[in-house]
């Protein structure tokens, strides 16, 4: 067997096979693709009103906000991109189509990750560069390569984190029949927390933000390392360094909780 | 029962098989209304204490009343309509001896009612518990709230309708509805109040009817327009809910006429 | 029989669902209920196998459990040897499944793209899936809409393309539930024959539920029936048409129009078609056997065609239920 397809062969096809079904419907593509654009912006609005207002949000300088919200929108955006359709799960159930994936020789959570990539969400991710790149000169002043690796890699860990989330939050949803809107409070709530300095924040909503949904690891903390600022109460930056470990902690922890919500469904536990 | 209660009633029993649902949405209202207080705080901090003539205080309800009316006023994208012309159900309504456009109107005021106290007051006892609010001080500010939330309510359906009626012309709706969600979103006063906004998107805002869906009642219910200039601002959203309404019965009829000629 | 490979062995399989009822404006009550209650099962690699029974009687539950998507509440399964639920993975790759409702195609691609996912699915190299595929789609007749979204073919050619789905990595266990529920009658026929075909070339193992007497009798050696999550039933389609004391009815049809044949020992006349060119007898097959009928009629008329239609499922599974006292 020594022609055997590779052990990724399987998910590089059903990717593929998404990719194909959006190019096929090319106007309707961008129209979706322009929707998103609108949904950046809606985010963008909130930020830039309140900077006409004032010159620093939570003892971040303006440009410093505006990179929080630049790299918190990226790593969401491509989370939701790559993993977001998990939100679906309750319609999945009743279609059947975990079944189905059940009855292939993969793991479920695989095939449900891989059964869309919702490249539309770049809408969102342009907006969110642009506002990276107008914010970054003027927030970052001195460059460091420890600091370019830092820039590079928190859209990755941002990402990651808020992908673990979203796992997280769809297989709440093998308990939380018709729930789902809470789960929102994780994903959505995440990213609408993860986009402003974690400071504005009181100390125990700054907290659960920290450190039971990540969100200000993905793009508070490396922030402050970016711009040179020590942190909150409670929040020192040297936890910035600490993202790629979160990002790890999370997906264990969202894998945990996806394994024993199928052995909810499979009807093996609890 | 005459039609248009009986389906205002239906309306409102139908939201209420979704029990998990409700309370899953209370909750996730409060957490989004503890966020959006806590970052408008803060910049009214920065700012040195007030932004057009809101205080923190001010801002903290300003942001636990939007998110308790968000639901009642579907600023999500609400595409029910839209589907029924998608699929041709659509024919069926038309075939009802009721006016389309109020009966919709009818189940989605019972659908409001529904919503109004159970995904309303969870945020504001949390806004109490943490901020506090700043709530108007008289009776007839309520009263009139309640009108105003009424009237926001029919503006909201009145743009919603003519929106999902676009599907008749649309192959693919969904872009129509994003774009609906994001102007009303940003324009409504939901995103950040009206008074905030630069002198040009201020502008804009007040040549639509966006502000008056949102914006109004909470200016209402908050007392930061009383007395005679309180009954000016409804007087001002009745006389939108009048126009919006009218703007998607001409559309209905064009659609009407569309489908009678076309057969669909 | 016996000496071959077992490919399903369940013993006293049983699954039970909680099911909350509302009592009252708040209160919910707990009711556990058996959808498959003490089922002992021996499936031998080669046999096909039709599982009947009322809708609820607990046959999806049971497909479900040896399958690997559901763990059973009590009892011991294996399919091919594994534990479905712990290797459900390896069983994958050795079982097909099509539930006639659902589709394990992709909708919004043409049906040739599904069979390429497939494959890379299932790691199967070109050279071996490649054959196979040409072979499927010239059995089942696929060319002609290989090109076409699924989401726009009909429904017999729908089901055709999820059998061939099933069938591309050549599994051992073959399992349909419901394979023909509302295709027409030439579409089911055609799916019967190709299953013939595949049966009678790689001896795979069928089981397979279904509302359609038809498929049983043109498909299977074996039936089970399933009542109130127990088996009821395990035989022969006559042995279980003999055991409920259901009618078969034979369909003559003559050279020229003859007078009613009444009065044939042990058979009912129950119909006369054009003036008696055609007529239906029905008879009881413990009491007498098609071919008697068949010499009884030739005596009194010139015989040019002939046909034995079978009870309905329904019917049967209604009667078998009755006999047992439900």
């Amino acid at each position: 067997m020594a022609d055997l397809p590779p052990a990724w062969a399987p998910y590089t096809a059903l990717l593929g096979s998404r990719l194909h079904a959006q190019t096929a419907y090319r106007a309707g593509f961008v129209m979706d693709l322009f929707a998103n654009v609108g949904i950046g912006l809606l985010e963008f609005v909130e930020i830039y009103v309140i900077l006409t207002h004032t010159s620093t949000l939570g003892a971040m300088s303006a440009s410093g906000a505006l990179l929080v919200f630049a790299l918190a929108n990226i790593g969401f955006s491509l989370a939701d991109l790559a993993v977001g359709h998990v939100d679906n799960l309750p319609t999945y159930l009743r279609a059947g189509t975990l079944d189905t994936f059940l009855l292939r020789p993969l793991p479920a959570l695989a095939q449900l990750v891989t059964s869309d990539v919702a490249l539309k969400r770049l809408g969102r991710t342009g907006v969110a560069l642009i506002v990276l790149a107008v914010a970054t000169p003027t927030a970052v002043a001195h460059w460091t390569p420890a600091k370019v690796v830092l820039l590079a890699l928190t859209p990755v860990t941002g990402a990651a984190i808020f992908s673990a989330l979203f796992v997280m939050a769809a297989a709440m949803q093998f308990w939380l029949v018709d729930g789902g809107e809470l789960a929102n409070s994780f994903t959505y709530g995440g990213s609408y927390a993860a986009s402003y300095p974690a400071s504005v924040l009181h100390l125990p909503l700054r907290v659960l933000f920290t450190f039971v949904v990540p969100a200000a690891f993905t793009a508070y903390l490396p922030a402050l390392l970016l711009v040179e600022q020590p942190g909150p109460a409670g929040l020192p930056s040297w936890l910035g360094w600490l993202t790629p470990l979160v990002a790890v902690l999370a997906w264990g922890i969202a894998l945990l909780v996806w394994r024993a919500g199928m052995r909810r469904y499979t009807g093996a536990g609890g | 029962m005459r039609p248009l209660p009986a389906l205002a009633v239906a309306g409102f029993r139908r939201w209420s098989a979704y029990r998990m649902a409700t309370v899953a949405g209370a909750l996730t209202n409060s957490v989004f209304g503890l966020l959006r207080a806590a970052i408008t705080v803060a910049a009214v901090g920065a700012a040195g204490g007030v932004i057009a003539g809101y205080s923190a205080r001010e801002v903290a309800t300003y942001s636990w009343l939007t998110q308790a009316l968000m639901t009642v006023m579907v600023l999500g994208i609400w595409d029910e309509l839209a589907v029924r012309v998608r699929t041709g159900d659509i024919a069926v309504d038309l075939a009802r001896p009721v006016d389309l456009q109020l009966s919709w109107l009818a189940a989605d005021l019972g659908r409001a009612a529904f919503v109004l106290l159970p995904r309303g007051l969870p945020p504001l006892a949390v806004g109490a518990l943490t901020t506090g609010l700043a709530l108007a001080p008289s009776a007839w500010s309520y009263l009139l709230g309640a009108l105003s939330v009424l009237l926001g309510v029919v503006i909201s359906f009145a743009i919603r309708f003519a929106v999902n009626l676009s599907a008749f012309w649309l192959m693919d709706v969904r872009g129509a509805l994003t774009l609906h969600m994001v102007v009303s979103g940003v324009l409504s006063g939901f995103i950040v109040p009206v008074a905030w906004f630069p002198p040009w998107l201020g502008t804009l805002a007040s040549a639509t009817p966006f502000p008056s869906m949102l914006q109004t009642p909470v200016d209402v219910l908050s007392g930061r327009v009383t007395g005679a200039a309180a009954a000016q601002v409804v007087a001002l959203q009745a006389l939108w809910a009048v126009a919006t309404l009218g703007v998607g019965r001409l559309v209905l009829a064009r659609a009407t006429r569309r489908l009678v000629v076309q057969g669909g | 029989m016996s000496s071959s490979e077992l490919l399903v062995q369940a013993r006293s399989l049983q699954r039970d669902f909680v099911v909350r009822r509302r009592a009252g404006r708040l209160r919910r009550t707990r009711h556990v209920v058996s959808a498959v209650a003490g089922v002992d099962l021996d499936i031998h690699a080669g046999e096909a196998v039709g599982y009947i029974g009322a809708n609820g009687a607990g046959k999806s539950t049971t497909i479900k459990m040896l399958t690997g998507i559901l763990v059973p509440t009590a009892g011991t399964v294996r399919t091919c040897g594994l534990d479905p639920v712990r290797e459900r993975r390896n069983l994958a790759r050795q079982v097909g499944v099509v539930f006639g409702q659902r589709s394990g195609l992709w909708w919004d691609l043409p049906l040739v793209e599904s069979f390429r996912v497939l494959a890379a699915l299932h790691r199967l190299p070109s050279h071996t899936w490649a054959p196979r595929f040409d072979e499927l789609v010239e059995r089942l007749e696929l060319t002609s809409f290989l090109a076409t979204p699924v989401r726009q073919l009909s429904l017999g050619q729908r089901m055709r393309g999820e059998v061939a789905a099933a069938l591309l990595h050549r599994p051992r266990l073959l399992v349909l539930d419901e394979p023909t529920v509302g295709l027409d009658v030439l579409s089911k026929e055609r799916l019967r024959a190709f299953l013939r075909e595949e049966r009678a070339e790689r001896a795979t193992t069928l089981l397979l539920t279904t509302h359609d007497m038809g498929d049983i009798q043109r498909l299977c050696e074996r039936v089970l029936v399933v009542d109130h999550g127990a088996i009821a039933y395990d035989g022969t389609l006559p042995g279980l048409v003999a055991r409920v004391g259901a009618e078969r009815v034979l369909v003559v049809d003559l050279a020229e129009p003859v007078a009613p044949l009444g009065g044939i020992t042990h058979t009912q006349l129950v119909g006369v078609e054009g003036g008696g060119l055609r007529q239906r007898l029905s008879f009881s097959p413990d009491l007498t056997t098609a071919a008697q009928v068949l010499a009884a009629v030739s005596q009194r008329a010139d015989v040019r065609d002939l046909a034995v239609e079978e009870p309905d499922v329904e019917e049967v599974v209604r009667r078998l239920y009755a006999a047992s006292g439900r």
